[in-house]
C-alpha cells in the first residue's frame, strides 16, 4: 500500500537558517500523526510545506495521493484535497459562519448553494454549533470558532487535516472542547497530522508520535514508546521538561 | 447698494440660474466619470503595486509618486495645452477627465494597497489552503474585507475629485465655476459667484458628514 502523504528529503532554508534539515516521512490513510518538539523545531514549516503555504528547496519532494505538491496547476486539487486548521482560526469575518463553511465547496468543488447548505449545517451539528449557523465568527468564542474552522475545513471532504497548534491560542477552559471534536475525527477515521502541545491528546489519540528537534526528525513511533520509553536523549529532555511543567 | 442687493441679487440669480444649473450637470457629470475612472484605474495600480512581479511594483511606485506629487492645475494644463503638440488633442472635457483619473488613481491605489495591506496574512492562508483561486481569494474574501477599511478614505477622495473639478474652468470648461464666472460678467454683480461656492457646499457637505459616520461605524465594528 503506498502512503497517503510522502515526505521525502524535505529542507528549507530561510535565508541562512535551516528550518527544515532533511524531513522524511510517510503518512497512512487514516493515520493520525501527531508532532511535538520545541518552538522553533520547524513543525509548522513542515506541516504548511504539504499544502504549499510554505515553499521548500529543491531535491526534497512532497506526494499527497501520487500528485506532487508544486506551483502550477495541480496544486489546486492538493489544496483540496488537504485540509488545515490554523491556531489562529482564520475564520472569515465578513461571513456568518454558515457562510465561511460553504464559501469553498461552492467555489473549489462547484456544490449547489442548497447542497452546501445542508453539508454545511450538518457540520456544524456534528461540532456542537448548529444554533450559532447565522452569527459571525467575532460573536462565539474562541473554541466555539476553532470547531467552526475543523468544520469548514471538513466541508471540503479533504483526504488529510492538519492542525497547527489548534489549541494554543484558546482560553485553558475551550481546549477540551476543541480536543474532543478532534478526538471524534481521529475514531471516524479521518487522516490528521496533528502539530500540538497537548501531550494527553497525543499520547491518547495519535497512531504515531514525531518528535522534531531543529529541523530534524529526531524519533518516532507508538505514542507509548515515545512517552514512555524514548531512545533519544533529546526526547527525553524535551517531555521532562514540558511534562513537568 | 446694499450687501443683500450685491451678494444676494434675486433678479441676477433667476436670470443665471439656468447657466449654473448647465454648470453644475458638467460638474457632476466630470466629477463622475473622473471618480469612476479612477477606483477603476487604482484598483488595477494597487493590485500591480502588492501582487505583480518587481519590475511592475516599480513601475506602479513610481506612478503613484509622480501623481501624487504633481498639482492638478500643472497636470491639467500640460494635457490641454501641451499634449496637443505631439498631435494629442484632447477636449476641455476630456483633458479634464484625463488629468483628475490620472491623480485620483494614484491616490486611490495607495488608499487600496493600505486596505489591502491590512487584511492580516491568516485570511490569504486560510483561503489558499481552502483551494480557492487566486481570483475567488480576492473576490470572496480579501477585497471584501478591504472595502469596508477603503471606504471612508476613498469617499474623501471624492470629495476632493469634485472640488478639483474647479480646475477645469482654466481650459475654458463650462463648469460651475466657469459659468458662474461668466455669469458674474454678463450681470456684473458676483450673485452667481456666491450661489456657486453654496452649490458646491451643499454637494460636498453630504459626503463630508457621510465620511466622519462610515468612520465611527467602522470603528465600532472593528471594536466589537
Ligand atoms: N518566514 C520566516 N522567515 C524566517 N524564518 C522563519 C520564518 N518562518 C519560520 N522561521 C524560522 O524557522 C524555524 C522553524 O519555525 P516553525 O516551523 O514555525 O517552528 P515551530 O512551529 O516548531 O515552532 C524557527 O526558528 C523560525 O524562526
Ligand atoms: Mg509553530
Amino acid at each position: 500500500m503506498t502512503a497517503l502523504v510522502s515526505i521525502r528529503r524535505l529542507r528549507k532554508n530561510f535565508d541562512r537558517f535551516t528550518a527544515l534539515d532533511g524531513i522524511d516521512l510517510e503518512i497512512d490513510e487514516g493515520e493520525v500523526v501527531c508532532i511535538i518538539g520545541p518552538s522553533g523545531s520547524g513543525k509548522s514549516t513542515l506541516i504548511r510545506c504539504i499544502n504549499l503555504l510554505e515553499t521548500f528547496d529543491d531535491p526534497g519532494e512532497i506526494l499527497v495521493g501520487n500528485i506532487p505538491v508544486k506551483r502550477g496547476k495541480q496544486l489546486a486539487s492538493v489544496r483540496a484535497e488537504v485540509g488545515m486548521v490554523f491556531q489562529s482560526f482564520n475564520l472569515f469575518p465578513h461571513l456568518t459562519i454558515r457562510e465561511n463553511i460553504k464559501l469553498a465547496p461552492k467555489r473549489v468543488r462547484k456544490v449547489g448553494d442548497k447542497e452546501a447548505d445542508e453539508k454545511a449545517m450538518q457540520l456544524l451539528n456534528r461540532v456542537g454549533i448548529g444554533a450559532q449557523a447565522d452569527k459571525y465568527p467575532d460573536q462565539l468564542s474562541g473554541g466555539q470558532q476553532q470547531r467552526v474552522a475543523i468544520a469548514r475545513a471538513l466541508a471540503m471532504e479533504p483526504k488529510i487535516l492538519l492542525f497547527d497548534e489548534p489549541t494554543s491560542s484558546l482560553d485553558p477552559e475551550m481546549v477540551g472542547e476543541v480536543l474532543d471534536v478532534m478526538r471524534q475525527l481521529a475514531h471516524s477515521g479521518v487522516t490528521m497530522i496533528v502539530v500540538t502541545h497537548e501531550m494527553g491528546f497525543a499520547r491518547q489519540v495519535a497512531d504515531r508520535v514525531v518528535f522534531m528537534n531543529e529541523g530534524k526528525i529526531v524519533e518516532s513511533g507508538r505514542p507509548e514508546n515515545i512517552f514512555d520509553s524514548p531512545k533519544e536523549n533529546r526526547t527525553r529532555e524535551f517531555l521532562n521538561a514540558v511534562l513537568t511543567r | 447698494m446694499s450687501i443683500t442687493e450685491t451678494f444676494f441679487n434675486w433678479g441676477v440669480l433667476t436670470s443665471s440660474f439656468p447657466l449654473l444649473l448647465s454648470g453644475l450637470r458638467v460638474t457632476l457629470l466630470l466629477g463622475l466619470v473622473s471618480i469612476i475612472a479612477g477606483l477603476i484605474l487604482g484598483l488595477l495600480i494597487s493590485l500591480i503595486r502588492i501582487y505583480s512581479i518587481r519590475p511592475a511594483r516599480i513601475v506602479a511606485k513610481i506612478y503613484i509618486d509622480v501623481f501624487r506629487s504633481i498639482p492638478i492645475l500643472v497636470l491639467l494644463i500640460v494635457v490641454y495645452y501641451a499634449l496637443p503638440f505631439v498631435g494629442f488633442r484632447l477636449s476641455p472635457f476630456m483633458s479634464a477627465a484625463f488629468a483628475l483619473t490620472l491623480v485620483s488613481g494614484a491616490y486611490t491605489a495607495e488608499i487600496f494597497r493600505a486596505g489591502i495591506e491590512a487584511i492580516p496574512r491568516g485570511q490569504f492562508e486560510a483561503s489558499q489552503a481552502l483551494g480557492l483561486s487566486y481570483r475567488h481569494m480576492m473576490m470572496d474574501i480579501i477585497l471584501p474585507q478591504a472595502i469596508r477599511i477603503v471606504i471612508p478614505p476613498l469617499t474623501n477622495n471624492c470629495v476632493n475629485v469634485v472640488k478639483d473639478t474647479a480646475l477645469a474652468s482654466v481650459v475654458a470648461m463650462p463648469d460651475l465655476l466657469k459659468q458662474a464666472t461668466q455669469a458674474q460678467a454678463l450681470e456684473a454683480n458676483p450673485t452667481p459667484l456666491i450661489f456657486a461656492a453654496l452649490m458646491y457646499v451643499a454637494l460636498l457637505w453630504p459626503l463630508i458628514t457621510l465620511v466622519g459616520r462610515l468612520e465611527k461605524k467602522y470603528r465600532r465594528e472593528t471594536a466589537r
